[in-house]
């Protein structure tokens, strides 16, 4: 068996997460014809390429169908209940920042934290008769961010594409987005919450714990990390250091 | 791993020992309607509900608990007073690995009487503390009236009670609001620039300079809020006399008898804690003349503080010592508001109970000669 790793098949996100494994020595290159999403790895042994959506790689990580996979911290943390028991951080890699943010309208001076979107809620639900909603396509980010914080009194409703119209369109009061720069929620007339950062994403090497770690992977692993210089590191250390038992690798 | 037949067997017998007691049995569709358990629950429902969508009904959920669909039953035309017992699976998204169930059975016993209502506690009480009579488990108490009143007696502006009632169920949050209601905490610079503002200029004026107002909630909604926080902002702290007994009623934890007479001691410093000492003595007389010995009860006033929204007086559980992550064998209250809420104007004194027979099975399993 060879360690397979999966990286975004396509776009800007694979152009940088190529360059970001060439500047540590080893090659990723798509092969074949152009519309083929077949690789190859150069300057590791025993590694194979897997190009896949970025938005698959957290799921193919949970079913350990690959051994590494490079993602968005974000779209794990979402995807995967219990991520660190599932996966583990190798690398940060210090691009594809966006922060999942809540923002709300800028026009509601009385809202700046969310001590005060709480209390607004009371209110809009003692006014509207329903909770006041916030749309997102990171339910179990938001939801979880919120009940942490016992923010009550929302719902939060999908928003799977444009969820900065929503506020407009009344089809939700607030907003849970990525944002990179802010500029989609000024342009629409919403301003972030002082204390509404749920989780300041950037891609990611992840391992997943769940795949076959047999004699060959293991040892394709620690060729690869020492070619790249990240030898040291430990699996599972890095933000969000996973529950002692699944610490390291997976027992065989 | 699950023993379904076990399971289910003893689930028969706790549903007939409910239905020796007087109990009416009753039956709850597996698949409710998503938007009245959202609304009573709130979104944390969603996040351990199994949500479904139907072509013709919408987003339905399968049936988390039964205590909404037998109040709804009830409320439709149930004759009063009445008992309600009902058995069936139930379902709970686990969103966290490590074993519990995402399908159980749960038994479970419904009070609804306008008469007496420390009785009806006793009454609800005893009945699940007779079912579990043999096995290991350990009571507690708690009686959330004890909380709302010492709150609604504390000497503050109205929307200030009103905050910390809401909260009554976010310990954290109630926590923070009441550290700031009472001084010990100054507000946010956000919220203290914002009254600064206010202060120099009509909030309509400091909406319009924010920006292009979007969305549902109206410019007349937030100039209200606004003129509230300015308000809140000139309120005086709380008593601090007053903030050091609800922390002590919240802290408070021993034998009922004893919680007792320690409640009775805070009524003088907090009048409005009065009437609901009166019902908790009532309610340990009651339990005394159905057997249940007062001294022998634990009581912990902040019990229930951290479970669904609903109850609102008298609560309680059991738990199995030495059961690590178990969840309580069984747990219950009194929960009226609830009733109002659904009742749309009307309501009904209710307090009740469920029961696992998986946890009570496994516990009759492994006790000596304990399968009856």
């Amino acid at each position: 068996m060879t360690l397979r790793l999966g990286v975004p098949s396509k776009g800007r996100l694979m152009e940088q997460t190529f360059a970001w494994f060439a500047a540590r020595g080893v090659q990723l290159r798509r092969s074949g014809a152009e519309r083929e999403y077949a690789g190859a790895v150069e300057g590791a042994e025993g590694v194979a390429l897997v190009l896949l959506s970025a938005g698959e790689i957290p799921r193919e990580l949970g079913a350990g169908r690959i051994h590494l996979g490079v993602t968005g911290s974000d779209l794990v943390r979402e995807t995967l209940p219990d991520w660190q028991a599932q996966a583990a951080e190798l690398a940060p890699m210090g691009f594809g920042h966006a922060d999942l943010v809540i923002a709300v309208p800028a026009a509601w001076i009385d809202v700046a934290t969310l001590e005060d979107l709480d209390a607004a809620a009371a209110a809009f639900r003692a006014v509207h008769g329903r909770r006041l909603r916030i749309a997102t396509k990171y339910h179990r980010l938001v939801r979880e961010f919120l009940r942490a914080r016992d923010i009550a009194d929302y719902q939060l409703v999908d928003s799977q594409g444009a969820t900065e119209g929503t506020v407009k369109n009344l089809t939700a009061e607030a907003v849970a987005d990525i944002t990179s720069t802010g500029e989609t929620l000024r342009a629409n007339h919403l301003r972030l919450l002082e204390d509404g950062l749920i989780h300041a994403s950037q891609a990611t090497l992840f391992l997943s714990r769940g795949a076959r770690w047999g004699g060959p992977e293991r040892a394709a692993l620690a060729g690869l990390l020492g070619r790249m210089g990240l030898a040291g590191m430990p699996p599972g250390q890095g933000d969000g250091a996973p529950p002692a038992d699944g610490a390291g690798l997976p027992a065989t | 791993m699950r023993d379904a037949a076990a399971e289910r067997a003893e689930a028969e017998r706790l549903f007939a020992a409910l239905l020796a007691l007087g109990a009416t049995p009753v039956e709850a569709d597996i698949l409710q309607p998503a938007e009245t358990l959202l609304d009573l629950y709130g979104e944390d429902i969603r996040g351990r509900a199994y949500v479904t969508a139907d072509p013709l009904r919408g987003e339905l959920m399968l049936r988390p608990d039964f205590t909404l669909p037998v109040v709804q039953m009830h409320m439709a035309g149930g004759a009063e007073p009445a008992r309600y017992a009902y058995m069936g699976p139930v379902f709970r998204k686990q969103e966290h690995r490590g074993g519990r169930p995402s399908e159980y059975l749960q038994v479970g016993f419904e009070l609804f009487a306008r008469a007496a209502p420390a009785e009806a506690d006793a009454e609800v009480f005893a009945a699940f503390a007779g079912m579990l009579a043999p096995l290991a488990v350990q009571p507690v108490t708690g009686d959330i009236g004890l909380l709302t009143a010492a709150v609604r007696g504390l000497t503050t502006t109205e929307p200030r009670r009103a905050a910390l009632l809401r909260h009554i169920w976010r310990p954290r949050r109630f926590r923070a609001l009441l550290d700031r209601f009472a001084g010990r905490v100054p507000p946010p610079p956000a919220r203290r620039a914002l009254v600064e503002a206010l202060a120099a200029a009509p909030a309509r004026a400091l909406i319009a300079a924010a920006g292009p107002l979007v969305g549902l909630r109206s410019e007349d909604e937030i100039a209200a809020r606004a003129a509230a926080l300015l308000e809140d902002a000139a309120a005086p702290p709380i008593p601090g006399a007053e903030v050091a007994t609800l922390e002590a009623l919240m802290a408070l934890a021993g034998p009922s008898d004893r919680a007792l007479d320690e409640v009775r001691r805070m009524a003088g410093r907090l009048p409005a804690l009065s009437p609901a000492a009166d019902r908790l003595a009532a309610r340990l007389a009651a339990l005394a003349r159905r057997g249940i010995d007062p001294a022998a009860l634990p009581f912990e006033a902040s019990h229930g503080r951290t479970t669904l929204e609903y109850y609102d007086g008298f609560v309680f559980a059991f738990t199995a010592p030495g059961r690590e992550g178990w969840p309580p064998v069984a747990s219950g209250g009194r929960y009226d508001a609830l009733t109002a809420v659904l009742g749309r104007g009307r309501s009904i004194p209710a307090v009740g109970g469920v029961i696992r027979p998986a946890l009570t099975a496994a516990l009759r399993g492994s006790q000596p000669g304990g399968a009856v």
